[in-house]
């Protein structure tokens, strides 16, 4: 607690400064850049190993609009502890394609964007509308989005089963050069998730296969499936700030709230370190740090069967805190290497995530060995890869 | 919380908006905001990425900046 209470005060020094900052109030209005990226990314942590492709291709049509397509492909191999609790090890594949736009008029941007996300048991669509304009000669850049989602839930052992979420999101950013050396950042976002149609004792927010534990009045305990309530609304404020070092490097700080209606407080805190090496190179090293409270209706082990209204045991609802440590490369190809493009590059990133859950038990211990409830508490440890090739052209 | 301190971002604005503001950084004097290791989003397909799996391994969402679709990680 004492940590949690000193990663909040450096939070909100830094709010504080930022707002300050900001108050006296990025970039021109310009389209992004040309470019191809290629990636491949890989997540191995928990029992779970899930890898992929990434494409993302960004042309620009004539001189005022850019269009983007984007391909992303998860490929999940779980025996995660939720996974070993309570069902069989699976596999599965997810599928997700974007495309979007971005208009360009004098200092405004406007942009439009639809992604698809499918999977065996999961459907969703999202659909994105934003506008930013920049002030004060370019000093300051003012921007405002909305997303709308339609999401469809099912489950692969029962086909009759279909759950229809619909998420809103409404964002507003502030982006600004405060000095020569100092650019800054500020978001708000405000989103809510609603299931439609459901009867009082349905949801379509916990993942349907999952359960929660409840004692059983024998010194054991049984499960039952997981009940959350219908809506949830969340509100989070985001403050980035990137410094230009006194020679050719640059520092990076981003601190974020998180709080919604079911109860979950969050913070944290990231500091990344970026130096360029020779004219070929950029080496990345970063530290991050997050701390969450658990949901109200959260429970590692009930005290009986229907013991409230509402019932989660997922791990992510549940109170932790984490640390991330990130390294990462990228290798500038000389130019003319790769014909066709102006500029490409080769980068390799690896991230270590550690969390530690103050409330979440490794309920696969034998019974024999471990009453009820004094189970050892749950730690992660996950390895993340991100290796990409980008062609700027 | 959250909302009290954007309260407080918001007066603060309101403030500052009262006395004119000339561009206090040239735009001749932009070089190092304009060089590639001031970019806050430097690669998007990698960025995105990674909030993919906070967004999945962690309650929080948003104010990150980026624009997320569903992605069933409930």
């Amino acid at each position: 607690m004492a940590h949690r209470e000193a990663v909040v005060a450096v939070i909100n020094r830094f709010l504080f400064l930022a707002l300050m900052l900001t108050s006296a109030l990025l970039q021109a209005a310009v389209l992004p850049d040309e470019r191809i990226d290629v990636l491949y990314h890989g997540y191995d942590g928990g029992g779970a190993e899930i890898k992929g492709p990434s494409i993302l291709v960004r042309k620009n049509l004539g001189a005022s609009v850019s269009v983007a397509a984007n391909y992303y492909v998860d490929m999940v191999s779980s025996a995660s502890i939720d996974v070993e609790a309570t069902a069989s090890p699976y596999t599965e594949e997810r599928k997700e394609n974007g495309i979007s736009g971005q208009y360009l008029i004098d200092r405004s941007t406007i942009s439009l964007g639809y992604t698809r996300s499918k999977e065996s048991d999961y459907d969703a669509l999202t659909y994105t509308f934003g506008i930013n304009q920049s002030f004060f000669g370019d000093l300051t850049t003012l921007g405002f989005g909305v997303s709308f989602g339609e999401d469809v839930v099912g489950q692969n052992t029962d086909p009759t089963y279909e759950r229809n979420l619909e998420r809103r999101k409404y964002s507003v950013n502030a982006s600004q050069i405060l000095t020569k050396n100092l650019l800054a950042s500020l978001s708000f976002d405000s989103g809510s998730d609603q299931c439609l149609n459901l009867t009082q004792d349905q949801s379509c927010l916990n993942n349907p296969y999952r359960s929660v534990r409840y004692l059983s009045g024998t010194g054991g305990y049984l499960y039952q499936s997981e009940l959350y309530p219908q809506t949830r609304n969340s509100d989070a404020l985001g403050v980035r700030a990137i410094y230009y070092l006194p020679y050719r490097a640059s520092l990076r700080l981003e601190a974020r709230q998180f709080s919604d209606s079911w109860g979950i407080e969050s913070d944290n805190v990231e500091l990344r370190y970026l130096h360029p090496y020779r004219e070929q190179w950029l080496i990345e090293v970063k530290y991050r740090i997050y701390e969450q409270t658990g949901a109200d209706f959260y429970s590692d082990l009930f005290p009986y069967r229907d013991a409230q209204n509402f019932l989660a045991r997922d791990k992510e609802l549940s109170p932790f805190s984490s640390t991330t440590f990130g390294l990462g490369v990228t290798y500038k190809v000389p130019a003319g290497v790769i014909p066709w493009f102006e500029k490409s590059t080769a980068n390799l990133y690896w991230d270590r995530f550690d969390i530690d859950y103050d409330d979440f038990r490794d309920a696969r211990v034998s019974s024999t060995d471990y009453a009820a409830g004094e189970e050892p508490l749950y730690s992660l440890q996950a390895d993340v890869i991100r290796f990409y090739l980008s062609f700027w052209f | 919380m959250i909302l009290r301190t954007l309260f407080i971002l918001t007066l603060l604005l309101s403030v500052a908006a009262c006395s004119p503001i000339k561009p206090w950084v040239k735009p001749y004097e932009r070089q190092k905001i304009a060089d590639q290791i001031m970019s806050f989003e430097r690669d998007p397909i990698a960025d995105s990425y990674l909030h993919h799996v906070y967004d999945a391994r962690e309650a929080a969402r948003g104010g990150d900046g980026a624009s997320g679709g569903g992605c069933g990680c409930n």
